[in-house]
């Protein structure tokens, strides 16, 4: 899973999206470009409206680009494939399908043999701390046990890049600091190719490598910062006058544009 | 049972969200003692009160349904009504009623809910499909289907056939509808999340489609064979040689109330039993709903 060299994984050139809005054409995105590489945590921050939604969509291939190239691993993206993993702020799971049958979706897809599919699945569920309730039915979770899930489910198939939009947007903050935490922590044991949409700037510095502000109409990539904390980051470092620095840079280049 | 328990350990505090329904029961046997027995409790008692309630008002109402038998009110006493439903099945004839009554409703109700899920699911997924439909089904919606028993008595004759054929409209007109918006209010996010787990269409349709619209489709094929019942009962009173409605129908010309009401009393136990069995598989089939 490790890789040592620093390749580019994820490589957006020129992008350029609109959409037709009642015979107005809305601009959602205008030259963006933005290499991600290998094994890095990206977070994107930005005001409503400024298309970082939409970039996720079009990397995750649930979008086209208008003009521009939008590249993973060298190929153009075109269409969403399981080497991409989406978590979406809405949790997504499957509500008439277990814990454990929701993880297995993306692997009985695959065609993968049931044996291996439940080993894999009861190895992802441990993983997000799940294991009690492997067979309770979504309705039965909290939020922050259905994101886990929903994390769970993405990693089972295996994708080199993460893509999440707003994850823990709809939890509560306490929730939200455990679930960042966690986050990293499987991320540090499992790397991928993370890029997670965020509008809390806390969050942003928190779990990034780099953070991403944009601006909106049109949607564009406003200032990239990079966040050189250690990682493991832990409660100090989150109360760090470095981190509190960092906060302020983000915090000043999303509210003052 | 034990996973319940488990959940409300303190590691895992802030993970439980209280169901206010069926899971609440089983918290309180797993954890004895506990916070969620309260209200567990109160809802038992209001289980039982609403029984109570149920029972009383059954009973009242037969009750002042005799009074008014006896007070001079042209009505059948209730043991009059039994007494003529037990001499109608000695005799065989409520059996025939019954038998006719039921065919009729369950091969059209069945044939109608049958051709009307894939109609639905076809309209709402492809929209050639529901340009195509459309028009006619919301035409034919706004008929009773009653409406169309002149006209199908006379291209189809007087047999079985035109009957079965206008519950089966009735089934499939209301079940057409709501398996349709079933479909397309799948939620977006979930066909989503099944397209990024690699999932192309054939999986996302049979994997994620069809559960998603099955509350639904249920929803319909309950209204759909209230409906039916309907029809049937009405068919039966214009063009019959047996059947409930029949057999009320014939009672009406010699002033046989009793009759009668042996006949609403049967219609109304069926389609109540009918109705629980369709609850029954609702709850099996679509107890994942979040119900809130």
């Amino acid at each position: 899973m490790t890789h040592a060299t620093t390749t580019t994984k994820i490589s957006v050139q020129d992008v350029r999206k609109t959409f037709q809005l009642k015979n107005k054409e809305f601009v959602a995105l205008d030259g963006v470009s933005l290499d991600i590489a290998d094994n890095e945590f990206v977070t994107v921050v930005g005001p409503s409206g400024c298309g970082k939604s939409t970039l996720m969509n079009i990397l995750g291939g649930l979008e086209t680009v208008s003009a521009g190239r939008a590249m993973v691993d060298g190929k153009e993206v075109s269409g969403p494939g399981p080497d991409r993993g989406v978590i979406f702020q809405q949790y997504a799971l499957f509500p008439w399908l277990t814990v454990r049958k929701n993880v297995e979706f993306g692997l009985k897809v695959a065609g993968v043999p049931k044996a291996e599919r439940a080993k894999r699945a009861e190895y992802f569920i441990e993983m997000v701390g799940l294991e009690q309730f492997a067979d309770a039915l979504p309705k039965m979770l909290s939020g922050g046990m259905k994101q886990r899930c929903a994390i769970a489910r993405a990693y089972a198939v295996n994708p080199s890049i993460l893509l999440m939009d707003e994850p823990f947007g709809a939890l509560d903050a306490l929730t939200r600091v455990k679930l960042q935490e966690q986050l990293l922590e499987t991320w540090n044991r499992e790397k991928r190719t993370v890029m997670f949409i965020t509008h809390d700037v806390d969050e942003a510095v928190f779990l990034a490598n780099r953070v991403v502000v944009m601006a909106a109409r049109p949607g564009r990539i406003h200032e990239v910062i990079d966040v050189d904390l250690p990682y493991p980051r832990t409660e100090e470092v989150r109360l760090s006058p470095e981190f509190g620095e960092l906060r302020n840079r983000v915090w000043h280049a999303v509210y003052h544009q | 049972m034990e996973r319940v328990a488990q959940m409300t350990g303190p590691a895992e505090g802030d993970d439980v969200r209280r169901q206010p329904e069926a899971q609440l029961a089983t918290m309180t046997m797993a954890v004895p003692g506990g916070e969620p027995e309260k209200p567990a409790r109160a809802k038992m008692t209001k289980r039982t009160k609403l029984l109570i309630l149920n029972a009383i008002s059954v009973v009242g109402g037969i009750g002042i349904w005799w009074t008014l038998a006896l007070t001079g009110f042209q009505f059948p006493t209730p043991p009059e009504v039994i007494e003529t439903g037990v001499k109608l099945w000695k005799s065989g004839l409520l059996q025939e009623d019954l038998a006719a009554s039921l065919t009729r409703v369950l091969i059209g109700f069945l044939a109608g809910s049958a051709l009307a899920i894939p109609v639905g699911f076809v309209m709402g997924w492809y929209t050639v499909a529901r340009g195509l439909f459309e028009p006619w089904i919301q035409f034919f919606r706004t008929i009773p289907p009653l409406a169309l028993l002149p006209l199908v008595l006379v291209l189809l004759g007087i047999g079985e056939v035109p009957k079965v054929f206008v519950i089966f409209l009735a089934a499939f007109l209301v079940c057409v509808i709501s398996t349709y918006q079933g479909v397309v209010s799948v939620d977006r996010t979930l066909i989503n999340a099944a397209r990024v787990l690699g999932a192309k269409d054939g999986t996302i349709f049979v994997r994620v489609v069809v559960p998603a619209s099955t509350p639904f489709i249920l929803v319909g094929m309950r209204t759909g064979l209230g409906s039916s019942w309907a029809t049937l009962v009405a068919a039966e009173l214009l063009a019959a040689q047996a059947g409930l409605g029949y057999r009320m129908q014939q009672a009406q010309l010699y002033y046989d109330l009793a009759t009668i009401f042996v006949g609403i009393v049967c219609i109304g136990i069926l389609g109540l039993v009918m109705d629980r069995l369709l609850l029954l598989a609702e709850s099996k089939l679509t107890g994942w709903q979040e119900r809130i």
